[in-house]
């Protein structure tokens, strides 16, 4: 036979009764509550942020957007003449960014490379510091290095470039009409290039770094040498975290202003002369704005819709790319 | 008894064959290359940092970093003063709004919100919005703020830099909070402790460095940043540490605006500011730095 | 009467006006009551129930992982709940402190009584429940705090005076067998210790704001022979203050230290899956010399499991 056991007694004072009855409220519930709240609210910030920033940046480019309608595609900024058409920016926004990705992404996996494979563990730190250290140097300090120590040197090399290449057909075109300042897409390209280099690498590490050890001993096993080795499991296994890389690596380069706007040379107009001077959305905001008035000014921030909606674009596809990679990522090798 | 066991058909002879040779060697050849670009990213940083200190040193004196800036633009002389003060004072109200706020949105996606759908678009957003241009959030804060203020303050620059930090940190703080182990959760619950508590008390103080670490990086950023204070603070020759009356200025805006400025004295400025811009965001990253290896090597104790 | 009124906590939230309730301990809520009349035939020591656990069923996101469960746990012993992994007895020992509450996805269906009431009512606070049933897990995991306060963190939760911590502290210590081994770095990490003293803490943090019961989840799986046999002598002196159930896939450690134990198997359904449920349930000396059934029979003698 057994009994239901009283609710024990302590000798040293206890906390409370034991037993379940009525009673006030338990303590410490609303604390809680409030708590959860609160940690939702700013959450939360976020949704309202963007939503504001979509509403007031689209309703004050709204005189843009309606005088132009699809003109704001158009290749003909002229504010002079009234003409607003912003293609040569997003052009000019998009070829530089190819040519910042170009540059990067190399150089990025062969120092992610560098860093999982090749170095000795106890370097691995200092090196990804120092990585991490060029993301850290401010876009203006960027710019004002370039404009000081790199465009001159640089204007000669493409006059050279130029000058050997004129008359084959493609490259020909592509590096006719340098500029004498050195400012240009190239210009800016490579600073832009340097800029994003850091986020490419960590991300590209990280997702080399998840190769799976037996993987990788299995192909050695087979006799493999160590470049072997990267070209068949390393890289294999790491084709969609790549291409998330690059696609945030463009993400980057297409919001990149300030160094853009010191190094472009402010020219609307699309060329395919990549030594030669253009413009980018976010740059021609930087250099224009200050002054800016009426349908230029609701231009300008009628650009920045575009931009934003470019690089929401892009990370959504990044996002996308990430997410197809996962689910298949049992799948290759 | 023992004895040498017969070798295989191809012969005991392990010496390298000429085509593995080759293979070799093109491995060799790839690492060499691959430690190349190390390098070539190496170069940018030290020549960069070792050039604005070369220029701005020549330019930093005391009286650059009290004085106030020249009333004429050609004129040399004068200070970073007000710039240097701004970039502070701004930076800093950006963080005293940004930090709070992220931490508590990075809590909320991990201990509350996890899985759900709230919970999972905040975070998607969370990542677009730190996709977003700093310019695009200058001409936000501009159609917001100013427009309707009418002013350009200090604080309207603060605003901007909060939104460009608040996502950085929900983000690090979310990301950090999730490598809290469960069992140290469970602990505290199985106290009797409830949620709130629970994350005061031991969930928190677990992350703090990383959470910690990610703030003072967002910090070093938000100091950095030019475009969001283009069209929102103005521009002052005379220090105002007033953020919410009257236009200011700012470093980065400063070595902007002086950069392409055709009197060589304005440029020398523009390498003094640069350089205590570079210290400034130094000094906050390699802090963070600190404050991860400091902690975790406590933890690990 | 406000809410954060900790010097009387009570299980239920009501949202009535408050009843006024004695504060001392002693008295018993009216609504339990003693079942039948005091015994007067039976030969052994009446043995008074804490829980009372009646077609106990556990589903994660709908798929059941144990169910059919039945058993009575008494006040002052130690009970242990035996079995091969996957079989429920970690998901049943969960459902005595409404740990499966913080799982999204579980569901606990069937009655669990805890001194009579309903555990699972809806008027029943998770956190109360846990401030009386503790539970020690089976990775040692101290907080990232100094000794002393991994073991005041308890009963300052429960609203003790920072004047009788140090007390409390040295008397679960000690109770834990701990004290002299740490009395002089009270300051110290909880993580500074060896895994077995960091067991031993995590009992004296537990027994720190004096529960009903102590839950063990396999408490010595993580510890080497030496600092296991620290802790078995430990739960039988324990035992006179607390009542125990440990769940262990040592089945030598039940014989040796419980009073009672459950032997639980897993069994795959249509499904192909594993569903736990409860075989045997015994007096452990009955159990391990004459089991019941054959697969409690076929577990101890080490024909499977």
């Amino acid at each position: 036979m057994a009994a239901i056991a009283p609710p024990r007694e302590n000798e040293l004072p206890a906390p409370a009764p034991k037993g379940l009855g009525t009673g006030p409220r338990p303590p410490g519930r609303i604390t809680d509550r409030l708590f959860r709240w609160l940690a939702l609210a700013s959450g939360l910030l976020v949704l309202a942020i963007l939503a504001l920033i979509a509403y007031t940046t689209t309703k004050n480019a709204w005189p843009w957007f309606s005088a132009e309608g699809l003109g704001i595609f158009k290749d003909n900024w002229d504010p002079a003449k009234g003409q607003y058409g912003a293609g040569a920016m997003i052009y000019g926004t998009f070829l530089v960014g190819v040519i910042a990705l170009i540059i990067a992404v190399p150089i990025s996996v062969g120092i992610a490379l560098f860093v999982t494979e090749i170095a000795p563990r106890r370097m691995r730190k200092p090196i990804i510091y120092s990585v991490d250290l060029l993301a850290a140097i401010p876009s203006v300090v960027y710019g004002l290095w370039a404009l000081a120590v790199l465009t001159q040197p640089l204007a000669d090399i493409y006059s050279n470039i130029s000058s050997a290449t004129s008359g084959i057909p493609i490259i020909g075109d592509l590096t006719a009409d340098p500029s004498p300042t050195g400012l240009s897409f190239m210009t800016a390209g490579i600073i832009v290039a340097i800029m994003i280099v850091p986020i490419i690498t960590s991300i590209t590490r990280e997702v080399f770094a998840t190769t799976p050890q037996p993987l990788k001993e299995a192909t050695y096993g087979m006799g493999a040498t160590r470049w072997e080795m990267i070209r068949g499991s390393v890289f294999p296994h790491s084709r969609g975290g790549l291409v998330s890389a690059v696609m945030i690596g463009l993400g980057r380069a297409i919001g990149e202003t300030i160094a853009v706007a010191l190094l472009i040379g402010s020219s609307q107009h699309i060329s395919a002369h990549i030594f030669g001077p253009g413009d980018t959305l976010a740059s021609i905001i930087a250099n224009q704005f200050g002054e800016s008035t009426g349908e230029q000014r609701a231009a300008l921030i009628g650009m920045g819709v575009v931009l934003f909606v470019l690089t929401v674009l892009v990370g959504v596809m990044a996002r996308g790319v990430v997410a197809r990679y996962d689910r298949k990522s049992g799948a290759t090798v | 008894m023992t004895a040498i066991a017969t070798p295989p058909a191809g012969g005991s002879n392990l010496a390298p064959r000429p085509r593995s040779r080759a293979r070799r060697i093109k491995s060799v050849v790839a690492a060499a290359v691959i430690s190349i670009t190390f390098l070539i990213a190496l170069i940018p940083l030290v020549f960069l940092v070792g050039y604005v200190i070369q220029r701005g040193a020549d330019v930093i004196s005391s009286d650059f970093l009290t004085q106030d800036l020249p009333f004429v633009d050609r004129l040399p002389g004068g200070g970073m003063n007000p710039a240097i003060v701004g970039t502070l004072l701004i930076t800093g109200a950006a963080a005293l709004m940004a930090i709070p706020l992220g931490i508590l949105g990075g809590i909320y996606l991990n201990e509350y919100g996890g899985k759900n759908p709230l919970a999972r678009l905040i975070r998607f957003l969370a990542e677009v919005m730190t996709g977003v241009p700093s310019i695009v959030m200058g001409l936000f804060i501009y159609t917001l703020v100013v427009l309707n203020t009418k002013e350009r303050t200090g604080f309207a620059g603060s605003l901007a830099l909060a939104c460009l930090m608040l996502p950085i940190i929900i983000r690090t703080t979310d990301q950090m909070l999730s490598l809290v182990p469960r069992e140290l959760r469970e602990g505290s619950y199985a106290l009797g402790s409830r949620r709130a508590r629970t994350i005061r008390t031991v969930v928190l103080p677990n992350a703090a460095a990383g959470i910690v670490s990610g703030a003072l990086l967002a910090v070093a950023r938000a100091a950095g940043e030019t475009a969001p204070l283009l069209f929102t603070i103005g521009i002052v020759r005379e220090t105002n540490t007033n953020l919410f009356k009257g236009q200011n200025t700012a470093l980065s805006v400063q070595i902007f605006t002086n950069a392409t400025s055709p009197f060589s004295v304005q440029q020398d400025r523009a390498w003094g500011a640069a350089l205590t811009l570079i210290v400034i965001v130094f000094i906050f990253t390699i802090l963070a730095r600190l404050v991860t290896a400091f902690f975790s090597r406590r933890q690990a104790a | 009467m406000t809410t954060e009124d900790i010097s009387m906590p009570t299980l239920v939230e009501s949202t009535t006006n408050v009843i006024d309730v004695t504060t001392e301990v002693d008295a018993i809520p009216a609504d339990v009551e003693e079942q039948g009349p005091p015994a007067e035939e039976e030969p052994e020591r009446e043995r008074e129930l804490v829980f009372e656990l009646r077609d106990l069923e556990v589903q994660y996101s709908g798929h059941t992982a144990v169910r059919e469960v039945n058993l009575d746990i008494a006040a002052h012993e130690i009970t242990a709940f035996i079995g091969p992994s996957g079989c429920g007895k970690t998901t049943v020992l969960r459902c005595l402190n409404r740990m499966h509450d913080l799982t999204p996805g579980a569901k606990v269906i069937g009655q669990v009584k805890y001194h009579g009431e309903d555990l699972y009512a809806s008027k029943v606070d998770a956190a109360e429940v846990r401030r009386r049933i503790g539970m020690v897990f089976q990775k040692p995991n101290p907080f990232p705090k100094t000794i002393f306060d991994n073991v005041a963190y308890g009963p300052k939760l429960n609203g003790r005076k920072r004047s009788e911590l140090s007390d409390i502290v040295e008397h679960a210590l000690t109770r834990a067998a701990l004290w002299d081994e740490v009395k002089d770095k009270l300051k110290n990490s909880g993580l500074s210790l060896s895994g077995g003293q960091q067991q031993r803490l995590c009992i004296a943090r537990a027994i720190a704001v004096q529960p009903d019961v102590v839950l063990m989840d396999e408490p010595c799986s993580a510890l080497d022979p030496i600092a296991t046999a620290r802790i078995e002598d430990l739960m039988e002196e324990l035992k006179s203050e607390f009542t125990i159930v440990i769940v262990t896939h040592n089945m030598q450690q039940a014989a040796r230290t419980s009073d009672r134990t459950a032997f639980f198997t897993a069994e795959v359904d249509d499904q192909n899956r594993r569903v736990g449920r409860l075989v045997e349930y015994d007096v452990t000396e009955k159990l391990f010399t004459a089991p019941a059934d054959a697969r409690t029979e076929g577990y101890i003698t080490g024909r499977f499991g």
